[in-house]
């Protein structure tokens, strides 16, 4: 009772990074507030899931295993985390924040009129004083994020109800083995009583996921391509830059859409988030679909020919020229400089 | 197949894209309240889902269903602009200061009162960013949801096919009806406003911006039924006061704080070779790279 859940998604049988990341940073919390960290895994095939988890430190996983349960829809799965919860009455819940989290993760929390902040980029314990009720409490999961487009900071608590909950984007938490040999408790979900008929009715009639071989998430450097890049081919010369300099070529979302890239290249608010040391950006315009998955880049470089790009506001450096003849130069004074 | 009765939700939003020079206080923080409200992007891309189902299924009607203060009546304005039959604004002191929750309570209470086939909105506004309320009002009417949709490809007898766009792919999925649908930015842009139906429906007011009307103004509305945009308060909907506004929100703003934002200073180059040069040497001396 009273535990810190976290609510793990699989692709393929693999749990997802996200999830992991939440894992370590319950097991912080769980330990931090004398409590156990629970993981819940809903899907199919799914066993021998656990060893995938334990080594993070979940005292015990749930596990919901039936065909019907994969790939996600929103009704069994809701139902499932919903009746788990009223029966294990957990004080945290966390998720990813993915198309599986933000779709599961407030039909939840409405169901049982708990609290859920989205998107949050730091979770912490703390008190609260409520004025207007005068009162106060200890040890609430603080709930930190941008809002406004980012203009401000908010820190979001959930006094009275409970589960406390909150989803996060991957790559906002580091993952950490605790223990390879961490011992934990496989503890099986009877789906038929968690679950209705009624819960299966949304069919998924054709997926096509491509498996990610990429781990641009992870590069420390990205060079990236955008509209502007023009071709399959010009995105080559991206490509030869990206492995002089160690990193992994991404793409704006025009890029992919034009056919000059894959699409798990894709960075922005339908692709994936990173924070490299580096980001190269290369004839993309810097529409916010696309910034809101780079703009925390440490370094960012800007080349385009277009001086009222709005990229160049985030970069800094504003390269004012054609990448082809500027990446070139960029890949030879590299090698120069680095003998 | 008949016609389908489609809500669209919509929201009023401060432009939090485009900050202005005049909302920037000296301190280097936004003032919100200078923002101009707009029609919240990801609403129009479902706006645009709902017309297009609109087009190709005769006796289809769109209606906006909005929460907020009466200027908020600006949205459904906008909504028949573009192409949308109706729209209700939903507004009452009693709602401020609703989480989430409280708003998707209120906002399922006033959809009680209507009928409905589909009801679409927009995955996520640009203020909040939560993408809850879409998934919250689902399942307070006890509906199935489709969210991440990109386009609605088909609909038949008591069902809805849908692609969704997921991070790494999409999806292709069949909902029974009725039901909820989010819809992303990556779906296709909202048409532009129609002139003819900015001409016939620039006049059309809610009940509190009717406050001043002129005299001529009132006869042209009551010639005109089509010019009243329907507004309900705490009254017209069958809801539990202790569900809205702060009281129904279990989650609590404990702290905000304004971003600074300091005037970056981006170096600007050119193509030369010492300027590159120079751009490489800088990225090696902070080890940025190598």
């Amino acid at each position: 009772m009273n535990n810190v859940f976290v609510y793990c998604e699989i692709e393929d049988g693999i749990v997802a990074d996200v999830s992991l990341e939440l894992l370590t940073k319950g097991r912080t919390l769980a330990n931090e507030l004398k409590c156990q960290l629970e993981a819940v895994i809903i899907g199919s095939d799914l066993k021998g899931i656990e060893k995938q988890v334990a080594p993070y430190g979940a005292d015990v996983v749930w596990t919901a295993d039936d065909k019907r349960l994969y790939p996600y829809t929103t009704l069994p799965h809701n139902s499932i985390l919903v009746n788990l919860f009223k029966q294990e009455e957990p004080q945290i819940a966390f998720m990813g924040a993915t198309s599986i989290g933000r779709d599961l993760g407030p039909r939840v929390s409405s169901a049982l009129h708990s609290g859920l902040t989205a998107d949050c980029t730091s979770l912490v314990i703390g008190d609260f004083e409520d004025k207007r009720l005068k009162k106060t409490y200890s040890n609430l999961l603080y709930q930190i994020r941008p809002a406004f487009g980012g203009n401000i900071v908010a820190t979001i608590v959930n006094p009275e109800c409970r589960p406390q909950m909150a989803t996060v984007r991957e790559g906002v938490m580091k993952k950490e083995i605790i223990d390879v040999n961490y011992k934990t408790e496989v503890k099986s979900i009877d789906v038929d009583k968690f679950t209705s008929p009624e819960d299966y009715i949304i069919e998924v009639i054709e997926r096509h996921i491509e498996k990610s071989k990429l781990n641009i998430k992870g590069a420390p450097i990205v060079v990236a391509g955008g509209y502007g890049v023009g071709s399959k081919e010009n995105f080559k010369l991206l490509q030869d830059l990206a492995d002089v300099l160690g990193g992994e070529v991404g793409a704006s979302r025009a890029a992919v859409d034009a056919g000059y890239c894959e699409h798990e290249r894709q960075i922005g608010q339908t692709g994936v988030t990173v924070r490299p040391k580096l980001y190269i950006a290369c004839g993309i315009s810097g529409q916010i679909q696309h910034t809101a998955g780079m703009e925390e880049s440490a370094i960012i470089i800007a080349i385009n020919t277009d001086e009222n790009a709005p990229i160049n506001k985030l970069a800094d450096y504003v390269i004012n020229g054609d990448f082809t003849v500027v990446v070139p130069k960029l890949i030879n004074f590299y090698k120069k400089n680095s003998k | 197949m008949k016609g389908l009765k489609i809500v669209v939700l919509a929201k009023q939003v401060p432009d939090t894209r485009n900050v202005g020079k005049d909302a920037m206080k000296s301190d280097g923080t936004v003032n919100r309240a200078a923002l101009p409200a707009i029609f919240n992007p990801e609403d129009l891309n479902a706006l645009e889902q709902a017309l297009r189902l609109k087009d190709n299924n005769a006796g289809t009607t769109v209606k906006l269903l909005t929460m907020g203060p009466d200027r908020a009546a600006e949205v459904i304005r906008e909504g028949l602009y573009r192409g949308a039959d109706g729209g209700f604004l939903l507004s009452d002191r009693a709602f401020a200061g609703s989480d989430t929750l409280a708003t998707s309570y209120a906002l399922a209470c006033a959809i009680k009162k209507t009928e409905f086939d589909v009801i679409i909105a927009g995955r996520q506004a640009i203020d909040g960013d939560t993408a809850q309320v879409g998934p919250q009002v689902a399942e307070k009417l006890g509906l199935p949801q489709v969210t991440y949709a990109e386009e609605i490809l088909k609909v038949e007898k008591n069902k809805v096919t849908i692609k969704r766009r997921l991070e790494r792919g999409y999806e292709i999925v069949v909902c029974p009806t009725p039901c909820v649908i989010t819809v992303n930015a990556s779906a296709p842009e909202c048409r532009p406003r129609n002139a003819r139906f900015v001409m016939k429906y620039k006049h059309a007011k809610a009940d509190s911006e009717m406050q001043n009307a002129t005299e001529d103004y009132l006869s042209l509305a009551n010639a005109r039924p089509y010019l009243k945009i329907s507004e309900w308060n705490v009254n017209d909907i069958v809801c539990d006061h202790e569900e809205l506004g702060l009281t129904g929100s279990p989650t609590k703003v404990k702290a905000i704080e304004n971003v600074v934002f300091t005037a970056k200073e981006s170096k600007k180059l050119g193509t030369e070779d010492n300027e590159i040069d120079e751009l490489i040497k800088d990225l090696f001396a902070n080890h940025t790279i190598g």
